[in-house]
Protein backbone atom coordinates (compact mmCIF):
# COMPACT_ATOMS: atom_id res chain seq x y z
CA UNK A 1 0.00 0.00 0.00
CA UNK A 2 2.95 2.18 0.91
CA UNK A 3 4.36 1.90 -1.90
CA UNK A 4 1.25 3.67 -4.31
CA UNK A 5 2.43 7.00 -2.58
CA UNK A 6 5.65 7.51 -4.82
CA UNK A 7 2.94 7.89 -7.92
CA UNK A 8 2.86 11.25 -8.32
CA UNK A 9 -0.82 10.70 -9.38
CA UNK A 10 -1.34 9.58 -5.78
CA UNK A 11 0.02 12.14 -4.10
CA UNK A 12 -1.65 14.60 -5.97
CA UNK A 13 -4.94 12.77 -5.26
CA UNK A 14 -4.21 12.75 -1.58
CA UNK A 15 -3.20 16.52 -1.89
CA UNK A 16 -6.12 16.98 -3.62
CA UNK A 17 -8.45 15.20 -1.36
CA UNK A 18 -7.04 17.41 1.82
CA UNK A 19 -7.31 20.26 -0.18
CA UNK A 20 -10.97 19.77 -1.10
CA UNK A 21 -11.67 18.95 2.94
CA UNK A 22 -10.36 22.08 4.25
CA UNK A 23 -12.57 24.10 1.18
CA UNK A 24 -16.02 22.23 1.69
CA UNK A 25 -15.48 21.84 5.70
CA UNK A 26 -15.49 25.16 6.74
CA UNK A 27 -17.66 26.62 3.82
CA UNK A 28 -19.78 23.69 3.76
CA UNK A 29 -20.63 24.66 7.64
CA UNK A 30 -21.52 28.24 6.48
CA UNK A 31 -24.26 26.79 4.06
CA UNK A 32 -25.36 24.44 6.70
CA UNK A 33 -26.07 26.26 9.05
CA UNK A 34 -27.57 29.64 6.98
CA UNK A 35 -29.92 26.68 5.06
CA UNK A 36 -28.36 28.12 1.45
CA UNK A 37 -27.76 24.25 -0.08
CA UNK A 38 -30.09 25.04 -2.95
CA UNK A 39 -28.52 28.20 -3.74
CA UNK A 40 -25.24 26.96 -3.48
CA UNK A 41 -26.63 24.07 -5.59
CA UNK A 42 -27.17 26.46 -7.85
CA UNK A 43 -24.24 28.21 -8.32
CA UNK A 44 -22.46 24.86 -8.89
CA UNK A 45 -24.31 23.32 -11.82
CA UNK A 46 -24.68 27.10 -13.40
CA UNK A 47 -20.65 27.29 -13.32
CA UNK A 48 -21.16 24.53 -15.94
CA UNK A 49 -21.41 27.44 -18.37
CA UNK A 50 -18.21 28.64 -17.69
CA UNK A 51 -16.60 25.18 -18.16
CA UNK A 52 -18.21 25.29 -21.42
CA UNK A 53 -16.76 28.79 -22.38
CA UNK A 54 -13.01 27.36 -21.51
CA UNK A 55 -14.03 24.73 -24.04
CA UNK A 56 -15.12 27.03 -26.49
CA UNK A 57 -12.34 29.40 -26.45
CA UNK A 58 -9.80 26.87 -26.26
CA UNK A 59 -8.40 27.65 -22.57
CA UNK A 60 -8.11 25.64 -19.35
CA UNK A 61 -11.67 25.34 -18.39
CA UNK A 62 -11.30 25.83 -14.91
CA UNK A 63 -10.53 29.41 -16.05
CA UNK A 64 -13.75 29.76 -17.75
CA UNK A 65 -15.29 28.30 -14.59
CA UNK A 66 -13.75 30.65 -12.26
CA UNK A 67 -15.12 34.02 -13.14
CA UNK A 68 -18.18 31.91 -14.35
CA UNK A 69 -18.85 30.80 -10.53
CA UNK A 70 -17.91 34.11 -9.00
CA UNK A 71 -20.30 35.30 -11.92
CA UNK A 72 -23.19 33.25 -10.86
CA UNK A 73 -22.69 33.78 -7.57
CA UNK A 74 -23.16 37.57 -7.71
CA UNK A 75 -26.22 37.16 -9.76
CA UNK A 76 -27.89 34.81 -8.06
CA UNK A 77 -27.31 36.27 -4.55
CA UNK A 78 -28.98 39.63 -6.69
CA UNK A 79 -31.75 38.46 -8.27
CA UNK A 80 -32.86 36.30 -5.75
CA UNK A 81 -33.32 38.71 -2.90
CA UNK A 82 -34.34 41.99 -5.51
CA UNK A 83 -36.32 40.46 -7.30
CA UNK A 84 -40.27 39.92 -7.33
CA UNK A 85 -39.90 36.15 -7.81
CA UNK A 86 -39.87 33.59 -5.00
CA UNK A 87 -36.08 33.04 -4.48
CA UNK A 88 -36.21 29.34 -5.13
CA UNK A 89 -37.52 29.72 -8.56
CA UNK A 90 -35.22 32.50 -9.33
CA UNK A 91 -32.06 30.40 -8.28
CA UNK A 92 -34.09 27.51 -10.21
CA UNK A 93 -33.77 29.55 -13.66
CA UNK A 94 -30.54 30.83 -13.14
CA UNK A 95 -29.21 26.54 -12.21
CA UNK A 96 -30.93 25.65 -15.39
CA UNK A 97 -29.78 28.56 -17.59
CA UNK A 98 -26.14 27.94 -16.69
CA UNK A 99 -26.02 24.38 -18.09
CA UNK A 100 -27.46 25.21 -20.92
CA UNK A 101 -24.88 27.96 -21.64
CA UNK A 102 -22.90 25.03 -21.29
CA UNK A 103 -24.36 22.61 -22.97
CA UNK A 104 -24.88 25.55 -25.71
CA UNK A 105 -20.29 26.29 -25.54
CA UNK A 106 -19.82 22.45 -25.77
CA UNK A 107 -22.08 21.95 -29.00
CA UNK A 108 -20.99 24.99 -30.41
CA UNK A 109 -16.75 23.63 -30.33
CA UNK A 110 -15.40 22.16 -32.86
CA UNK A 111 -14.31 18.47 -32.35
CA UNK A 112 -14.35 16.62 -29.17
CA UNK A 113 -14.20 17.94 -25.43
CA UNK A 114 -11.96 15.99 -23.67
CA UNK A 115 -12.21 15.18 -19.74
CA UNK A 116 -15.58 16.93 -20.15
CA UNK A 117 -17.18 14.01 -17.57
CA UNK A 118 -14.48 14.89 -15.58
CA UNK A 119 -15.97 17.82 -14.54
CA UNK A 120 -19.27 16.46 -14.22
CA UNK A 121 -18.23 13.48 -12.21
CA UNK A 122 -14.85 14.52 -11.16
CA UNK A 123 -11.43 12.10 -11.11
CA UNK A 124 -9.00 12.64 -8.10
CA UNK A 125 -7.16 10.13 -10.01
CA UNK A 126 -6.61 12.60 -12.73
CA UNK A 127 -5.89 15.97 -10.98
CA UNK A 128 -2.71 17.51 -12.74
CA UNK A 129 -0.11 19.17 -10.43
CA UNK A 130 -1.38 22.61 -12.00
CA UNK A 131 -4.90 21.95 -10.58
CA UNK A 132 -3.48 20.95 -7.17
CA UNK A 133 -1.63 24.68 -6.92
CA UNK A 134 -4.86 26.47 -8.07
CA UNK A 135 -6.69 24.69 -5.38
CA UNK A 136 -4.40 25.40 -2.77
CA UNK A 137 -4.50 29.10 -3.77
CA UNK A 138 -7.88 29.19 -3.72
CA UNK A 139 -7.90 27.39 -0.02
CA UNK A 140 -5.69 30.38 0.90
CA UNK A 141 -7.98 32.77 -0.29
CA UNK A 142 -11.29 30.80 1.42
CA UNK A 143 -9.51 30.18 5.17
CA UNK A 144 -8.49 34.57 4.91
CA UNK A 145 -11.87 35.83 3.88
CA UNK A 146 -13.51 33.33 6.96
CA UNK A 147 -10.23 34.20 9.32
CA UNK A 148 -11.03 38.24 8.27
CA UNK A 149 -14.85 37.89 8.51
CA UNK A 150 -15.70 35.45 11.37
CA UNK A 151 -17.84 37.72 13.74
CA UNK A 152 -19.85 39.21 10.60
CA UNK A 153 -20.37 35.87 9.38
CA UNK A 154 -21.76 34.12 12.42
CA UNK A 155 -23.91 37.42 12.86
CA UNK A 156 -25.18 37.13 9.49
CA UNK A 157 -25.93 33.40 9.92
CA UNK A 158 -27.49 33.75 12.73
CA UNK A 159 -29.23 36.92 12.56
CA UNK A 160 -29.42 38.98 9.59
CA UNK A 161 -31.57 41.91 10.50
CA UNK A 162 -30.15 42.52 13.34
CA UNK A 163 -26.52 42.55 12.02
CA UNK A 164 -28.22 45.03 9.50
CA UNK A 165 -28.74 46.71 12.63
CA UNK A 166 -25.24 46.87 14.02
CA UNK A 167 -24.39 48.83 10.95
CA UNK A 168 -22.84 45.61 9.05
CA UNK A 169 -23.57 46.09 5.15
CA UNK A 170 -25.28 42.71 4.95
CA UNK A 171 -26.46 42.61 1.19
CA UNK A 172 -22.40 42.54 0.56
CA UNK A 173 -21.70 40.29 2.99
CA UNK A 174 -23.99 37.89 1.32
CA UNK A 175 -22.82 38.14 -1.65
CA UNK A 176 -18.72 37.90 -0.37
CA UNK A 177 -20.27 34.60 1.12
CA UNK A 178 -21.68 33.44 -2.17
CA UNK A 179 -18.50 34.20 -3.64
CA UNK A 180 -16.26 32.43 -1.44
CA UNK A 181 -18.69 29.29 -2.13
CA UNK A 182 -18.25 29.70 -5.89
CA UNK A 183 -14.52 29.76 -4.90
CA UNK A 184 -15.20 26.24 -2.63
CA UNK A 185 -17.16 25.04 -5.59
CA UNK A 186 -14.55 25.38 -8.30
CA UNK A 187 -12.07 23.73 -5.34
CA UNK A 188 -14.11 20.87 -5.75
CA UNK A 189 -14.92 20.17 -8.95
CA UNK A 190 -11.93 17.91 -9.80
CA UNK A 191 -12.76 16.13 -6.98
CA UNK A 192 -16.68 15.03 -6.91
CA UNK A 193 -17.62 17.25 -10.05
CA UNK A 194 -20.46 19.66 -10.39
CA UNK A 195 -22.83 17.45 -10.16
CA UNK A 196 -21.81 15.86 -6.85
CA UNK A 197 -20.51 19.11 -4.98
CA UNK A 198 -23.15 19.52 -3.16
CA UNK A 199 -23.26 16.44 -1.21
CA UNK A 200 -19.54 17.73 0.07
CA UNK A 201 -20.67 21.02 0.86
CA UNK A 202 -23.54 19.24 3.18
CA UNK A 203 -22.92 16.14 4.13
CA UNK A 204 -19.18 16.68 6.28
CA UNK A 205 -20.97 19.60 7.75
CA UNK A 206 -24.16 18.36 8.68
CA UNK A 207 -22.26 15.48 10.50
CA UNK A 208 -19.93 17.87 12.44
CA UNK A 209 -23.12 19.57 13.74
CA UNK A 210 -23.91 15.85 15.65
CA UNK A 211 -20.86 16.34 17.85
CA UNK A 212 -20.57 19.99 18.49
CA UNK A 213 -22.00 23.23 18.91
CA UNK A 214 -19.63 25.86 18.16
CA UNK A 215 -18.93 27.00 14.67
CA UNK A 216 -15.11 27.03 14.85
CA UNK A 217 -15.52 23.17 16.51
CA UNK A 218 -17.68 22.14 13.40
CA UNK A 219 -15.24 23.25 10.95
CA UNK A 220 -12.80 21.44 12.33
CA UNK A 221 -14.58 18.28 12.28
CA UNK A 222 -16.00 18.45 8.89
CA UNK A 223 -12.62 19.07 7.63
CA UNK A 224 -11.12 15.76 9.46
CA UNK A 225 -14.58 14.01 8.89
CA UNK A 226 -13.97 14.85 4.87
CA UNK A 227 -9.96 14.28 4.61
CA UNK A 228 -10.52 10.69 6.50
CA UNK A 229 -13.72 9.77 4.15
CA UNK A 230 -12.36 11.10 0.87
CA UNK A 231 -8.84 9.52 1.23
CA UNK A 232 -10.61 5.79 2.09
CA UNK A 233 -12.94 6.94 -0.97
CA UNK A 234 -9.80 7.31 -2.84
CA UNK A 235 -8.40 3.61 -1.65
CA UNK A 236 -11.86 1.81 -2.36
CA UNK A 237 -12.34 3.34 -5.87
CA UNK A 238 -8.92 2.82 -6.30
CA UNK A 239 -9.30 -1.20 -5.37
CA UNK A 240 -12.69 -1.54 -6.76
CA UNK A 241 -11.83 0.33 -10.30
CA UNK A 242 -14.77 2.46 -9.89
CA UNK A 243 -15.46 6.30 -10.62
CA UNK A 244 -13.27 7.79 -6.87
CA UNK A 245 -15.93 11.23 -6.76
CA UNK A 246 -19.25 9.06 -6.67
CA UNK A 247 -17.21 6.62 -4.56
CA UNK A 248 -16.24 9.09 -2.03
CA UNK A 249 -19.84 10.43 -1.73
CA UNK A 250 -21.17 6.61 -1.26
CA UNK A 251 -18.86 6.44 1.65
CA UNK A 252 -20.22 9.98 3.11
CA UNK A 253 -23.23 8.97 2.87
CA UNK A 254 -23.07 5.89 4.87
CA UNK A 255 -20.97 6.98 7.35
CA UNK A 256 -23.40 9.83 8.06
CA UNK A 257 -26.21 7.20 7.83
CA UNK A 258 -24.80 4.95 10.14
CA UNK A 259 -23.81 7.89 12.74
CA UNK A 260 -27.04 9.29 12.60
CA UNK A 261 -28.34 6.00 13.00
CA UNK A 262 -26.39 5.32 15.42
CA UNK A 263 -26.73 8.45 17.74
CA UNK A 264 -30.44 8.42 17.10
CA UNK A 265 -30.37 4.95 19.04
CA UNK A 266 -28.37 6.09 21.48
CA UNK A 267 -30.75 9.10 22.12
CA UNK A 268 -33.58 7.16 22.02
CA UNK A 269 -32.17 4.82 24.75
CA UNK A 270 -31.51 7.95 27.04
CA UNK A 271 -34.85 9.40 26.61
CA UNK A 272 -36.77 6.13 27.65
CA UNK A 273 -35.07 5.33 30.83
CA UNK B 1 -33.95 73.17 23.61
CA UNK B 2 -31.21 73.92 25.95
CA UNK B 3 -30.05 72.74 29.50
CA UNK B 4 -26.61 73.88 30.84
CA UNK B 5 -25.73 75.23 27.63
CA UNK B 6 -25.90 72.49 25.35
CA UNK B 7 -27.70 71.77 23.07
CA UNK B 8 -29.96 68.59 23.92
CA UNK B 9 -30.72 66.12 20.83
CA UNK B 10 -34.34 65.13 20.25
CA UNK B 11 -34.81 61.32 20.82
CA UNK B 12 -36.50 60.58 17.84
CA UNK B 13 -37.87 62.95 15.03
CA UNK B 14 -40.31 61.47 12.84
CA UNK B 15 -41.84 64.17 10.49
CA UNK B 16 -44.63 63.09 8.11
CA UNK B 17 -43.88 59.53 7.90
CA UNK B 18 -45.79 57.22 5.05
CA UNK B 19 -44.17 53.34 4.35
CA UNK B 20 -46.34 51.24 2.27
CA UNK B 21 -45.29 47.30 0.98
CA UNK B 22 -46.38 47.00 -2.35
CA UNK B 23 -49.78 49.44 -2.68
CA UNK B 24 -50.68 48.66 0.60
CA UNK B 25 -50.20 51.82 2.62
CA UNK B 26 -48.92 50.72 6.84
CA UNK B 27 -48.14 53.78 8.18
CA UNK B 28 -49.86 57.42 7.43
CA UNK B 29 -48.53 60.45 8.62
CA UNK B 30 -46.63 59.27 11.32
CA UNK B 31 -45.42 61.95 13.65
CA UNK B 32 -43.47 61.58 16.59
CA UNK B 33 -41.19 63.85 18.80
CA UNK B 34 -39.12 62.49 22.03
CA UNK B 35 -37.14 64.56 24.07
CA UNK B 36 -34.77 63.17 27.31
CA UNK B 37 -35.35 62.43 29.27
CA UNK B 38 -38.33 60.62 28.02
CA UNK B 39 -38.62 57.56 30.10
CA UNK B 40 -40.76 54.36 28.80
CA UNK B 41 -42.54 54.80 25.74
CA UNK B 42 -45.53 52.20 25.02
CA UNK B 43 -47.10 51.52 21.76
CA UNK B 44 -50.01 49.41 21.79
CA UNK B 45 -52.33 48.81 18.72
CA UNK B 46 -53.68 45.65 17.00
CA UNK B 47 -52.10 42.84 15.10
CA UNK B 48 -50.78 44.37 11.76
CA UNK B 49 -51.40 47.60 12.83
CA UNK B 50 -47.72 48.54 12.00
CA UNK B 51 -45.96 48.09 15.19
CA UNK B 52 -43.07 46.38 14.15
CA UNK B 53 -43.36 48.30 10.87
CA UNK B 54 -43.29 52.25 13.10
CA UNK B 55 -39.91 50.44 14.52
CA UNK B 56 -38.14 49.22 11.31
CA UNK B 57 -38.41 52.66 10.26
CA UNK B 58 -36.99 53.81 13.49
CA UNK B 59 -34.09 51.22 12.29
CA UNK B 60 -33.81 51.95 9.15
CA UNK B 61 -34.40 48.75 7.93
CA UNK B 62 -37.08 50.22 6.05
CA UNK B 63 -36.99 53.57 4.29
CA UNK B 64 -40.21 55.86 4.49
CA UNK B 65 -41.29 56.83 1.05
CA UNK B 66 -42.46 60.37 2.72
CA UNK B 67 -41.29 62.22 5.74
CA UNK B 68 -38.57 62.03 7.31
CA UNK B 69 -36.58 60.23 10.26
CA UNK B 70 -34.28 61.45 12.92
CA UNK B 71 -32.90 59.89 15.92
CA UNK B 72 -30.58 61.96 18.01
CA UNK B 73 -30.35 64.47 15.09
CA UNK B 74 -28.90 61.79 13.00
CA UNK B 75 -30.41 59.31 9.78
CA UNK B 76 -31.17 55.77 11.70
CA UNK B 77 -28.00 54.44 10.11
CA UNK B 78 -25.81 57.27 11.86
CA UNK B 79 -26.98 56.37 14.76
CA UNK B 80 -25.85 52.55 14.71
CA UNK B 81 -23.63 52.53 17.95
CA UNK B 82 -26.50 54.63 20.21
CA UNK B 83 -29.56 52.09 19.39
CA UNK B 84 -30.45 48.95 20.75
CA UNK B 85 -32.91 46.51 19.64
CA UNK B 86 -34.84 43.40 20.93
CA UNK B 87 -36.93 41.77 17.59
CA UNK B 88 -40.34 40.55 18.29
CA UNK B 89 -40.08 36.82 18.95
CA UNK B 90 -39.15 34.77 15.93
CA UNK B 91 -39.23 31.29 15.03
CA UNK B 92 -35.30 30.25 14.74
CA UNK B 93 -33.09 27.67 14.07
CA UNK B 94 -32.96 26.01 17.55
CA UNK B 95 -29.56 24.15 16.62
CA UNK B 96 -27.99 27.07 15.69
CA UNK B 97 -24.57 26.43 16.78
CA UNK B 98 -23.66 30.04 18.30
CA UNK B 99 -23.59 30.40 22.58
CA UNK B 100 -25.52 32.67 24.87
CA UNK B 101 -21.81 34.59 24.71
CA UNK B 102 -21.29 34.90 20.96
CA UNK B 103 -24.73 36.23 20.85
CA UNK B 104 -24.15 38.75 23.15
CA UNK B 105 -20.77 40.11 21.74
CA UNK B 106 -22.70 40.29 18.59
CA UNK B 107 -24.53 43.66 20.32
CA UNK B 108 -20.97 45.26 20.48
CA UNK B 109 -20.62 44.80 16.47
CA UNK B 110 -21.53 48.64 15.75
CA UNK B 111 -19.08 49.83 18.06
CA UNK B 112 -16.30 46.74 17.40
CA UNK B 113 -16.02 47.97 14.05
CA UNK B 114 -15.26 46.07 10.49
CA UNK B 115 -12.21 43.65 10.47
CA UNK B 116 -11.71 43.97 13.92
CA UNK B 117 -11.74 41.31 16.93
CA UNK B 118 -13.69 41.97 19.66
CA UNK B 119 -11.76 43.68 22.28
CA UNK B 120 -11.49 43.64 26.42
CA UNK B 121 -14.07 47.06 26.36
CA UNK B 122 -16.29 44.81 24.37
CA UNK B 123 -16.19 41.78 26.44
CA UNK B 124 -16.75 43.83 29.11
CA UNK B 125 -19.52 45.16 28.08
CA UNK B 126 -21.26 41.92 27.12
CA UNK B 127 -20.30 40.41 30.88
CA UNK B 128 -22.02 43.84 32.13
CA UNK B 129 -25.34 43.07 29.72
CA UNK B 130 -25.46 39.33 30.98
CA UNK B 131 -25.38 40.55 34.84
CA UNK B 132 -27.63 43.30 34.22
CA UNK B 133 -30.19 40.44 32.59
CA UNK B 134 -28.73 37.65 35.38
CA UNK B 135 -27.81 35.36 32.50
CA UNK B 136 -24.06 35.72 33.00
CA UNK B 137 -24.08 32.11 34.77
CA UNK B 138 -25.54 30.79 31.25
CA UNK B 139 -23.09 32.11 28.83
CA UNK B 140 -21.13 28.98 27.51
CA UNK B 141 -24.68 27.52 26.82
CA UNK B 142 -25.92 26.59 23.33
CA UNK B 143 -28.70 29.48 22.29
CA UNK B 144 -31.24 26.84 21.90
CA UNK B 145 -30.75 25.31 25.08
CA UNK B 146 -32.79 28.04 27.12
CA UNK B 147 -36.03 28.48 27.80
CA UNK B 148 -37.96 30.66 26.00
CA UNK B 149 -38.21 33.39 28.94
CA UNK B 150 -33.89 32.68 29.18
CA UNK B 151 -33.77 33.63 25.66
CA UNK B 152 -35.59 36.17 25.51
CA UNK B 153 -33.46 37.78 28.03
CA UNK B 154 -30.35 37.02 26.28
CA UNK B 155 -31.79 38.97 23.20
CA UNK B 156 -32.10 41.94 26.08
CA UNK B 157 -28.75 41.50 27.05
CA UNK B 158 -27.39 41.41 23.06
CA UNK B 159 -29.25 44.85 22.85
CA UNK B 160 -27.63 46.28 25.99
CA UNK B 161 -24.36 45.31 24.82
CA UNK B 162 -24.36 47.78 22.66
CA UNK B 163 -24.65 50.24 25.40
CA UNK B 164 -27.78 52.03 23.94
CA UNK B 165 -29.29 55.82 24.34
CA UNK B 166 -32.48 54.51 22.90
CA UNK B 167 -33.82 50.54 23.51
CA UNK B 168 -36.08 49.38 21.29
CA UNK B 169 -38.48 46.27 22.40
CA UNK B 170 -40.70 44.65 19.84
CA UNK B 171 -43.04 42.47 22.15
CA UNK B 172 -40.67 41.60 24.91
CA UNK B 173 -43.56 40.28 27.51
CA UNK B 174 -44.52 37.90 24.86
CA UNK B 175 -43.87 33.93 25.67
CA UNK B 176 -42.91 35.17 29.14
CA UNK B 177 -44.72 33.95 32.65
CA UNK B 178 -46.29 36.47 35.08
CA UNK B 179 -43.63 36.28 37.09
CA UNK B 180 -40.42 36.87 34.59
CA UNK B 181 -42.59 39.49 32.80
CA UNK B 182 -42.82 41.21 35.97
CA UNK B 183 -38.88 41.27 36.49
CA UNK B 184 -38.85 42.84 32.66
CA UNK B 185 -40.76 45.15 33.53
CA UNK B 186 -38.78 46.19 36.87
CA UNK B 187 -35.63 45.73 34.58
CA UNK B 188 -36.95 47.83 32.10
CA UNK B 189 -37.78 50.45 35.17
CA UNK B 190 -34.54 50.37 36.40
CA UNK B 191 -32.79 50.91 32.87
CA UNK B 192 -35.12 54.19 31.84
CA UNK B 193 -32.83 56.07 33.99
CA UNK B 194 -30.24 55.68 31.24
CA UNK B 195 -31.97 55.43 28.14
CA UNK B 196 -35.11 56.09 26.72
CA UNK B 197 -37.06 52.93 26.25
CA UNK B 198 -39.99 52.21 23.48
CA UNK B 199 -41.52 48.74 24.17
CA UNK B 200 -43.82 47.52 22.04
CA UNK B 201 -47.05 45.42 23.60
CA UNK B 202 -50.19 44.05 23.94
CA UNK B 203 -49.79 44.03 27.37
CA UNK B 204 -52.32 47.08 28.87
CA UNK B 205 -52.37 46.34 32.46
CA UNK B 206 -48.47 46.39 32.72
CA UNK B 207 -48.86 49.38 30.37
CA UNK B 208 -50.91 51.10 33.00
CA UNK B 209 -48.47 50.50 35.59
CA UNK B 210 -44.94 51.20 34.22
CA UNK B 211 -45.71 53.26 31.18
CA UNK B 212 -44.77 57.03 31.04
CA UNK B 213 -46.23 57.98 27.84
CA UNK B 214 -48.53 55.45 25.48
CA UNK B 215 -49.59 55.94 21.84
CA UNK B 216 -51.52 54.00 20.08
CA UNK B 217 -50.88 52.42 16.36
CA UNK B 218 -53.17 51.60 13.85
CA UNK B 219 -51.96 52.81 10.88
CA UNK B 220 -52.31 56.30 11.97
CA UNK B 221 -50.44 56.91 15.31
CA UNK B 222 -52.55 58.63 17.97
CA UNK B 223 -50.30 60.13 20.46
CA UNK B 224 -49.95 63.09 23.09
CA UNK B 225 -46.76 63.18 25.41
CA UNK B 226 -49.04 61.79 27.96
CA UNK B 227 -50.00 58.10 30.15
CA UNK B 228 -53.28 58.83 29.39
CA UNK B 229 -55.17 57.83 26.47
CA UNK B 230 -58.09 59.35 25.20
CA UNK B 231 -60.81 56.81 25.19
CA UNK B 232 -61.74 58.02 21.22
CA UNK B 233 -58.25 57.16 20.48
CA UNK B 234 -58.14 53.78 22.33
CA UNK B 235 -61.73 52.63 20.02
CA UNK B 236 -60.10 54.70 16.77
CA UNK B 237 -57.04 52.09 17.07
CA UNK B 238 -58.84 48.97 17.93
CA UNK B 239 -62.52 49.88 15.91
CA UNK B 240 -64.23 48.10 19.23
CA UNK B 241 -65.66 49.47 22.17
CA UNK B 242 -63.48 50.24 24.98
CA UNK B 243 -64.99 48.63 27.33
CA UNK B 244 -63.21 44.68 25.58
CA UNK B 245 -60.00 46.59 25.39
CA UNK B 246 -59.48 48.34 28.69
CA UNK B 247 -60.99 45.14 30.59
CA UNK B 248 -59.49 45.16 34.14
CA UNK B 249 -57.38 48.51 33.43
CA UNK B 250 -57.32 50.91 36.12
CA UNK B 251 -59.57 53.75 34.96
CA UNK B 252 -56.72 56.48 35.79
CA UNK B 253 -54.99 55.70 32.34
CA UNK B 254 -57.96 55.97 30.52
CA UNK B 255 -58.74 59.49 30.16
CA UNK B 256 -63.16 60.69 30.17
CA UNK B 257 -64.63 61.38 27.43
CA UNK B 258 -65.57 64.82 27.67
CA UNK B 259 -67.68 65.59 24.95
CA UNK B 260 -66.87 68.83 22.87
CA UNK B 261 -63.42 67.48 21.54
N1 LIG C 1 -42.46 42.09 4.55
C1 LIG C 1 -43.75 42.47 4.37
N2 LIG C 1 -44.29 42.46 3.13
C2 LIG C 1 -45.57 42.84 2.93
N3 LIG C 1 -46.39 43.25 3.90
C3 LIG C 1 -45.93 43.28 5.16
C4 LIG C 1 -44.58 42.89 5.46
N4 LIG C 1 -44.38 43.01 6.78
C5 LIG C 1 -45.56 43.46 7.29
N5 LIG C 1 -46.46 43.63 6.32
C6 LIG C 1 -47.85 44.14 6.50
O1 LIG C 1 -47.76 45.35 7.21
C7 LIG C 1 -48.78 45.44 8.16
C8 LIG C 1 -48.19 45.83 9.51
O2 LIG C 1 -47.33 44.79 9.96
P1 LIG C 1 -46.54 44.88 11.31
O3 LIG C 1 -45.68 43.67 11.40
O4 LIG C 1 -45.90 46.19 11.43
O5 LIG C 1 -47.73 44.77 12.38
P2 LIG C 1 -47.65 44.72 13.97
O6 LIG C 1 -48.40 45.90 14.47
O7 LIG C 1 -46.26 44.57 14.42
O8 LIG C 1 -48.50 43.42 14.28
P3 LIG C 1 -48.31 42.29 15.42
O9 LIG C 1 -49.02 42.78 16.63
O10 LIG C 1 -49.01 41.10 14.84
O11 LIG C 1 -46.84 42.07 15.63
C9 LIG C 1 -49.53 44.13 8.14
O12 LIG C 1 -50.74 44.35 7.45
C10 LIG C 1 -48.66 43.21 7.37
O13 LIG C 1 -49.43 42.36 6.58
MG1 LIG D 1 -45.15 43.11 15.32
Amino acid sequence: MFDLLQYSFVQNALAAAVLASIACGIIGVYVVVKKIVFISGGIAHASFGGIGLGYYLGINPMFGVLPFSILSALVMGTVSKKSKIPEDSAIGILWSLGMALGIIFVSLTPGYAPDLMTYLFGNILTVPRFDIYLMLALDLIIVGVVYLFYKEFLSLCFDEEFTTVQGVPTQKLYLLLLCIIALTIVVLIKVVGIILVIALLTIPATLSRKFTHDLKRMMLISTLFGTVISVAGIGLSYALDAPSGATIILVLSLVYGVVAFGMEMLEGRGTLN
Amino acid sequence: MKVDGKVMEKVIELKDVWTRYGNQVILEAVNLELEEPSGLLGIIGPNGGGKTTLLKVFLGLLKPYRGSVKLFGKSPEKSRDLVGYVPQYKRFDFDFPISVWEVVLTGRMSHTGFLKKYSDEDKKAAEDALKTVEMFQYKDRQIGQLSGGQRQRVFIARALATNPKLLLLDEPNSGLDPHMQDELYRLLDRLKKDMAIIMVTHDLSAVSIYVDRIACLNRKLHYHNSREIPVEDLEATYQCPVELIAHGVPHRVLEKHNGGS
